[in-house]
């Protein structure tokens, strides 16, 4: 297996796009990405998309997405898993180049969830339905009892919940793309709509359009496209018992801590050399049980560690620069892809407000449901 | 030069409060309140309809024009909630008005702002000169389906408009449409409870025409926000007026009167019409009025008004909107409610 570095990266806004559809949502970002690597035809394309079927009636978006670039012919094909789904759809295109069977693959990911369907209910597909959505379920019910599970267990609170939406929407503010770029406090959290106990609205991430993509092919090209090409260090991936009934402890997420382990031991490195994450903070509890899994708090109690500052800008290991699922948006299969975009700029010293300086290793953590899969990419400066 | 020479407002006496409608399907209360900034909502009684509403708001209408009745050349109801899908409401409230028979008559219909629709189409009968007098109204008993956050707001109420060249309350300036294809709200024939399409009422519709048409008006006129004593916008929950208000300037106070959603709720035809039967309640003489109206499909109706001496005399020969909306009034279960509102499946 031969060595990938993501060359171009190119994303729309995120948040109630009404004027854009799925295909011009993709376009968008495609194009963008094409464009920064000044690339003009594809091997192949792999999208990470949850449900066009249920949001906009289109499934076999593969052929349609590539249409729009002009490149009918190219191999193409959605890949799902969930919330997840863009993060595989990265995995997908790296094993692609890493195999040497294709020099220059394109990983999308796109989600237009404001055409009228009912969110909630289709979001909860990527729960179980026989055991748990059957019974009435959403998905804040589940992240709640995690949440509960967790308080049990580990006495984490509400305030330590509340700062994981605070600090990242501090990120958010700085970042141009963000669905939400203004600051919010611990008491605005806490005094926010209940959603599910304790899950208020503001620990909630939002409904959100929008499309990422990343260009990838073979280090020993990257120079034909950039000069500060990003290499895909790692790559890890993990899948966990469907329902939470079924889990050892719904408050580890096992998904979490295999997919790390396996791509932390590919990359070669432990999480302490890590410095800059993105991680997957569809409802605050989840950035607390993530980094906790990963293992990027050096010991420290995880759900301190945004209100410690630790995983703040400026701290010692920065999560969510981009201002995570909360702030910057969780179009759901458009996230995995657009996490890798961060750590990308974060990589090439491009991320402006929000740059952690001498940013040299970085990781990105997308999961779907509530922790069946999970997959973890590690970059590192080309 | 055309103008108001009558208004006249009607608001049933019964009300269900936010807090009711809300413990009844196990929502927030504070939440609801908060968010959409509203607290109650009128309820038509059993016998009330848009018809009864309509001869009501007409008859106060014609009491402060001082207008004989057989002088009103057109009668327009613009309403959602027609109680005929075919068969005229304007018939029946024409004869109750002793308006007719040579009178022109037709029924409005585009989502909530039939109403304003209906005063566009009488002010254009006057000026032209075919008609002497053209009365329009606004009115609804507006539904909104069980446990949909429209149950909140859905209200009923309505308020008649007559149209004449001489002894004006109130000039038109200026009046314009903004219309464009946008399906953020509708009911199909034969359907009892509309559907809308969430936030997409929001910013693509509501806003997106509201500003529009306001902004093409002022554009026209040459005016600016603060030229005007008041604003009414289309009120379908208390926060979208406000905020609309806000983005074209008009500071809180300019918009006090004309918003009277916070207790009437939306009146749906009958709301920014009513707000702006409030505000000509209140306004001083010689003052700028903008009026926007706002109905699903989607477009708006903006009106420029400048208020008479005439207005200031003789605005208290009928009730005001204040007086019924704060008057004597009844609240409901909402067991009372649904009951009133033929939301219970009877063994007909």
């Amino acid at each position: 297996m031969r060595d990938v570095a993501m060359v171009g990266a190119g994303m729309t806004h995120f948040g109630e796009l009404w004027k854009l559809s799925l295909r011009e949502l993709f376009a968008e970002a495609a194009l963008a990405a094409l464009e920064s690597a000044g690339a003009d035809h594809l091997d192949g394309l792999w999208v990470g998309n949850m449900s066009a079927g249920q949001f906009v009636g289109q499934e076999h978006i593969g052929p349609m997405l590539v249409e729009q670039l002009g490149m009918s012919g190219v191999p193409a094909t959605r890949v799902e898993s969930a919330c997840a789904s863009g993060g595989m759809a990265l995995r997908a295109a790296w094993l692609e180049v890493a195999s040497g069977q294709s020099e220059i693959v394109m990983a999308a990911g796109v989600e237009k969830m404001n055409d009228g369907a009912d969110v909630t209910a289709v979001l909860a597909t990527a729960a179980d339905q026989e055991a748990e959505v059957y019974h009435g379920i959403t998905f804040p019910g589940l992240y709640a009892m995690i949440a509960r599970a967790h308080m049990a267990a580990h006495g984490t609170t509400v305030e330590d919940m509340a700062w994981v939406a605070v600090k990242n929407h501090r990120h958010g503010a700085l970042n141009p793309h963000a669905q939400f770029r203004r600051e919010i406090t611990v008491e605005d959290v806490l005094g926010s709509s209940l959603v599910a106990e304790p899950l208020r609205l503001l620990n909630c991430s939002p409904v959100s359009d929008g499309a990422a993509a990343v260009l990838l092919v073979p280090l020993s090209r990257a120079h034909e496209f950039t000069d500060r090409p990003v290499r895909i260090l790692g790559s890890g991936a993990a899948t966990a018992a469907m329902a939470l009934a079924d889990r050892a402890d719904p408050a580890t997420l096992d998904a979490v801590v295999t997919s790390a382990t396996r791509a932390y031991r590919m990359a070669g490195i432990q999480p302490a050399q890590i410095d800059v994450a993105e991680v997957h903070d569809c409802f605050s509890i989840a950035e607390i049980c993530c980094t906790g899994a990963m293992g990027l708090t050096d010991g420290c109690n995880p759900a301190q560690a945004a209100r410690s500052g630790f995983t703040a800008l400026g701290g010692r290991r920065p999560v969510n620069t981009s201002g995570g699922l909360k702030a910057k948006g969780h179009p759901v299969g458009a996230t995995g892809v657009a996490q890798a975009i961060e750590i990308f700029a974060q990589l090439r010293g491009e991320a402006g407000d929000r740059q952690v300086p001498d940013a040299h290793i970085g990781a990105t953590q997308n999961m779907g449901g509530s922790g069946a899969s999970s997959v973890v990419h590690v970059f590192t400066r080309g | 030069m055309a103008g108001i020479v009558g208004y006249g407002a009607y608001i049933p006496r019964n009300r269900i409060t936010a807090d009711e409608i809300a413990r009844q399907w196990g929502k927030d209360p504070d939440s609801i309140r908060g968010g959409l900034l509203l607290q109650e909502k009128s309820v038509p009684g059993l016998d009330e309809d848009t018809i009864t509403i309509s001869v009501a708001a007409g008859l106060h209408a014609l009491e402060r024009a001082g207008v004989d009745p057989q002088r009103v050349g057109a009668l327009y109801i613009g309403s959602e909630s027609h109680p005929y899908a075919v068969k005229p409401s304007g018939t029946v409230v024409a004869e109750a008005l002793g308006i007719g028979p040579e009178v022109h008559v037709a029924d409005f219909e585009f989502a909530c702002k039939a109403g304003t629709e209906a005063m566009f189409v009488a002010l254009g009968l006057v000026e032209s000169g075919r008609m002497e007098y053209a009365m329009a109204i606004g009115a609804d008993t507006s539904q909104g389906a069980p446990g949909d956050a429209l149950e909140f707001s859905a209200s009923a109420g309505g308020t008649a408009y007559i149209f004449g060249r001489e002894e004006l309350m109130a000039e038109v300036v200026d009046a314009v449409s903004y219309t464009t294809d946008t399906p953020d709200f509708w009911r199909r024939e034969g359907a009892f409870y509309p559907r809308h399409g969430g936030r997409f009422t929001g910013e693509p519709a509501y806003f997106q025409h509201v500003l529009s048409a306001s902004r093409l008006i002022l554009e026209r006129t040459g005016l600016k926000a603060a030229d005007f004593r008041y604003a009414v916008f289309h009120m379908p929950n208390g926060k979208f007026p406000l905020s609309a208000g806000k983005q074209l300037g008009f500071t809180r106070e300019q918009l006090e009167p004309g918003w009277i959603v916070p207790t009437m709720g939306n009146t749906y035809s009958g709301s920014s019409p009513t707000g702006l039967a409030a505000t000509l309640d209140v306004v001083e003489a010689d003052q700028l009025v903008l009026i926007t109206s706002f109905g699903s499909g989607a477009a708006s109706d903006s009106f420029v008004l400048r208020t008479t001496e005439l207005l200031v005399e003789r605005r208290g020969r009928a009730p005001g909107v204040r007086a019924m909306l704060d008057g004597p009034r009844r609240y409901l279960s909402y067991g009372e409610y649904v009951k009133v509102r033929e939301k219970i499946r009877m063994n007909d």
